[in-house]
């Protein structure tokens, strides 16, 4: 039994030690915002953070987090907030799937820079895939975040 | 209550469903003859429901599956819209597999198209039953009584009262009959036309939206199941002991072919299934299978040696199909230039993001499914058929779809799940991996075109011979189906919109080796490479500009003759082409290296013109910008127009650059994203969109910009380069 901490409570989870820690999340704590995708850290769709790092959950064992703090789409944070936001004012998603991954992905972009430039995005987010197709939009909202912040 | 009038089909007021609320709704399942006849896309045919609850809580029931394309708020704002009902009241329930729906096969970009006005019908007559409602109340005339932001209000004393107070009173209404009902003036419109944002953004932004692999149950089985690698192999043997040592496995059970019978439904694969109690174990289990395959009829197909064998073929000739006019031979004897070439794509898969997956759950005689489809009522006449439940005790629950296009249209992985929770007596979820995906899919037709086409002495186009060979979707559900069927030809090549005088089209044989499927805008991806290629062929060879040189070639404003409800309307067409050379600043001055090309396409009824802007560096493509202009009549949700538009760039650049799926020996070579690759961030263009903004009536939305992209980046990387490039994708051209 090991116990995660994720979105700031504790959960006891019973997992073997290799399993990923994106079905732990998935099919033992309950939480499905996080998306199984490629499983092999292709896609971004599992994307999460571990301890303020960005993580593809797919590929990071149970055992990596533990004792670590884990922040999943379901949990808050405000730069999080702040791309909501935006995402929402541009309407980004369109079936969505990816948008977890895609969020999480850009949480940590923000949290890593104050001023964050067209390569910058473009570095933070290429190990996401949006088979829709919402890049545009998600490059948008990402800069209408920074404005945001920027404002608030 | 007040006695049903079921002598009138057109609506039925049904009581009792919800306590309290007042439930509108359509009711034609007692006539499902209606039902089919009425099915063929401009005829009234009901299939929402309006529910409307005393504390003003406004449920519409969306009867086609969400999967990107928005329609879960466009159905809902067109009727919100007529209803004059205030859009913070508004929640969508997502309808279950039931034929009293009318047709719920969300596919063929046509759910605005076929039901807008039917949408907007059943909230004019609840907004008139709401009136009547107020105006029986205050003991008034209902010409005094209008619906205002889910109000009614007395404009004679300026009284209101609130929609949920009139919800008693409005049972009592009769029924008004469909030639009463009066739509509104675009001019009023309040949500249809405008930029409304998704009604599932909260949910999509916290983790909350509910897909199919999200279906969860008490006490539910998770499965894996492994596939044999060659289209229709077998199980011969198999040793579960390294499987069953994986901690959580609990079972494995071997999986017999279920064939569909000729002509409908899809049936599944086969192969050993592992049950765990969470997914990863199923994933351990199933690759921890030791299999003996059986490979079966295919195991020689090699996509190469394919690509050699159809592409000889279309070098000679095939079945000449209509239309035939003038004769070629003669046109092509008599040009002062002839040109000819061969195009080849290889076969595409869809891969959704949220991968194949379905939650069943059979017990005491019933079957209830969580699964993210875009047919529910295919999948549960499947079942039926299969498992010989009644219709009345199949349930399909619609659930959110991780993309789909058209992979969800094929339901062989709800049938797996049924299989497997009869076999465990438990509900379960079968969840492909994305290998699996990739590997088992129903793929995009592998293809090869030959052009040949002639210009007279003025440099006009004379002649045009196009053969086609590319394994048709109906060889998946008849055997032997080894031409492209006529709903494929209609596709961009019986129909082409160009004014020739000597037209020849030619069908060639090609055999299936995988099961093939439709994906987003199908074989409209084939004849929108090959034919918006040639046509800049013959532009290039006739000296002209190649927008000025498609303006003349579609040749006289016409409306096409027949019975279509959106009849082809030439005048369109060169209209977004215009459009789109304005938008682009078409042969603007490009820095060294960048080249503009341009395509057009009309598919699902709608005209789209594209023009990419492409740069090279080393060799390697670069998409700067797409600028694309589409006509799809009048928007319902614009802003969801325009990001569909921007997604179809982004998927018509994802099988340009990199979209293969190859097979040695039958096996398919790609197993997921590292090497079956997908439009990034990084490869992102700029996209500008312009919507004709017209009072058409809708047509398709979701494909029909899909088309025009592949052609649109190889002429634009002839201007740049001069190298014309016949087969995709460029990654076979070392271009990526």
């Amino acid at each position: 039994m090991q116990t995660l901490s994720i979105n700031g409570k504790n959960y006891q989870v019973d997992a073997p030690d290799d399993m990923p820690l994106l079905w732990a999340i998935r099919d033992i704590v309950g939480l499905t915002g996080t998306k199984f995708g490629c499983g092999v850290a292709q896609c971004g769709a599992c994307s999460i953070m571990i301890d303020g790092t960005v993580v593809r959950s797919c590929s990071t064992l149970v055992i990596q987090a533990v004792g670590k703090k884990i922040l999943t789409i379901e949990g808050n944070s405000l730069n999080l907030e702040h791309l909501r936001q935006t995402w929402t004012d541009n309407n980004v998603p369109q079936c969505g799937y990816c948008q977890s991954g895609q969020l999480i992905s850009a949480t940590a972009l923000l949290d890593s820079k104050e001023s964050i430039t067209d390569e910058d995005i473009d570095n933070a987010m290429s190990g996401n895939i949006c088979r829709c197709g919402t890049y545009v939009r998600i490059k948008k909202a990402i800069k209408d975040a920074v404005e945001l912040r920027n404002q608030a | 209550m007040k006695e049903l009038n079921l002598k009138r089909r057109d609506f039925v007021k049904i009581f009792g469903l919800v306590s309290g609320g007042l439930l509108i709704g359509c009711n034609l399942s007692g006539d499902k003859a209606t039902i089919a006849n009425l099915d063929d896309g401009i005829s009234f045919m009901p299939n929402l429901f309006v529910q409307l609850q005393k504390d003003g809580k406004l449920t519409i029931v969306v009867a086609r599956s969400e999967m990107g394309q928005g329609i879960r708020t466009s159905m809902a704002s067109a009727i919100a819209d007529e209803l004059e009902a205030d859009w913070e009241y508004v929640s969508v329930q997502q309808a279950t597999g039931d034929a009293k729906y009318g047709n719920q096969n969300t596919d063929g970009s046509r759910s605005i198209r076929t039901l807008l006005n039917p949408m907007r019908k059943m909230g004019a007559m609840a907004k008139s039953m709401l009136e009547s409602a107020a105006a029986k109340k205050w003991n008034t005339d209902v010409a005094n009584c209008k619906a205002e932001n889910h109000y009614v209000i007395d404009v004679s004393s300026g009284k209101k009262i609130f929609f949920g107070d009139l919800v008693e009173e409005a049972k009592t209404i009769a029924v008004p009959s469909e030639d009463s009902i009066t739509l509104k003036d675009k001019k009023d419109f309040k949500y249809i036309g405008k930029k409304l944002k998704s009604i599932d953004i909260y949910d999509f932004t916290h983790g909350n939206a509910k897909y199919g692999l999200d279906a969860r149950l008490p006490n539910m089985k998770f499965a894996a199941i492994a596939r044999c690698p060659t289209t229709f192999g077998t199980v011969k043997s198999f040793d579960k002991s390294d499987a069953v040592d994986i901690s959580g496995v609990e079972d494995v059970i071997q999986l017999d072919r279920l064939k569909p019978p000729t002509g409908k439904f899809f049936g599944m694969l086969g192969g050993v299934a592992v049950i765990a109690n969470n997914t990863w174990s199923a994933f351990q289990g199933k690759n921890n299978l030791n299999i003996d395959w059986d490979m079966g009829p295919n195991a020689s197909y090699d996509t190469e040696k394919y690509n050699e064998k159809i592409t000889s073929r279309v070098h000679n000739k095939g079945k000449v199909v209509p239309p035939m006019r003038g004769s070629v031979g003669k046109a092509f004897k008599d040009a002062s230039k002839v040109i000819e070439a061969t195009y080849t794509m290889p076969h595409i898969v869809h891969a959704p993001m949220e991968v194949p997956n379905a939650l069943a759950w059979v017990h005491d005689g019933k079957c209830e499914v969580w699964a993210p489809v875009q047919d529910p009522q295919t999948v549960r006449a499947e079942l039926a058929h299969f498992f010989g439940f009644e219709l009345e005790n199949i349930t399909i629950n619609v659930m959110l779809l991780g993309g789909a296009f058209g992979r969800k249209s094929k339901s062989d992985f709800v049938v797996e799940a049924v299989v497997l929770s009869q076999k465990v007596n438990a509900p379960v979820q079968v969840v492909w991996t994305r290998e699996d995906d990739i590997q088992h899919s129903f793929y995009h037709a592998q293809n090869a075109q030959y052009l040949k086409g002639s210009l007279d002495k003025n440099g006009k186009v004379s002649g045009w011979l196009h053969r086609i060979a590319f394994p048709s979707i109906t060889s998946s559900f008849k055997p032997m189906s080894d031409y492209a069927a006529g709903f494929e030809l209609g596709m961009g090549f019986t129909n082409n919109p160009y004014e020739i005088e000597n037209i020849q089209i030619e069908n060639v044989k090609a055999e299936a080796h995988v099961r093939i499927g439709w994906l987003r805008s199908v074989s409209n991806i084939i004849s929108g490479f090959g034919v918006n290629s040639f046509v800049d062929e013959l532009a290039v060879a006739s000296g002209k500009d190649e927008i000025d040189f498609r303006l003349d070639l579609i040749g006289r404003d016409r409306i096409a003759q027949g019975n279509s409800p959106h009849p082809f309307n030439t005048a369109r067409l060169k209209n977004v082409l215009k459009e789109v050379r304005g938008l682009s600043n078409w042969k603007k001055q490009l820095p060294e290296g960048h080249g503009m090309g341009v395509a057009i396409h009309y598919s699902f009824y709608s005209y789209v013109a594209t023009v990419a802007e492409v740069s090279i560096k080393n060799g390697k493509v670069k998409v700067e910008n797409i600028y694309s202009v589409l006509d799809c009549g009048m928007c319902v949700n614009k802003d969801s127009v325009i990001n569909q538009m921007e997604g179809a760039a982004i998927f018509g650049m994802s099988l340009t650059l990199f979209g293969k799926i190859s097979t040695k020996n039958g096996v398919v070579e790609q197993s997921n994203f590292h090497d079956y690759q997908m439009t990034r961030m990084k490869d992102a263009p700029n996209i500008h969109v312009h919507i004709i903004d017209n009072d058409e009536n809708p047509t398709g939305v979701g494909e029909p910009g899909v088309p025009p992209i592949a052609a649109a980046i190889t002429n634009a990387i002839f201007n740049a380069t001069g190298k014309r490039v016949r087969s995709l994708p460029l990654s076979d051209h070392g271009m990526v």
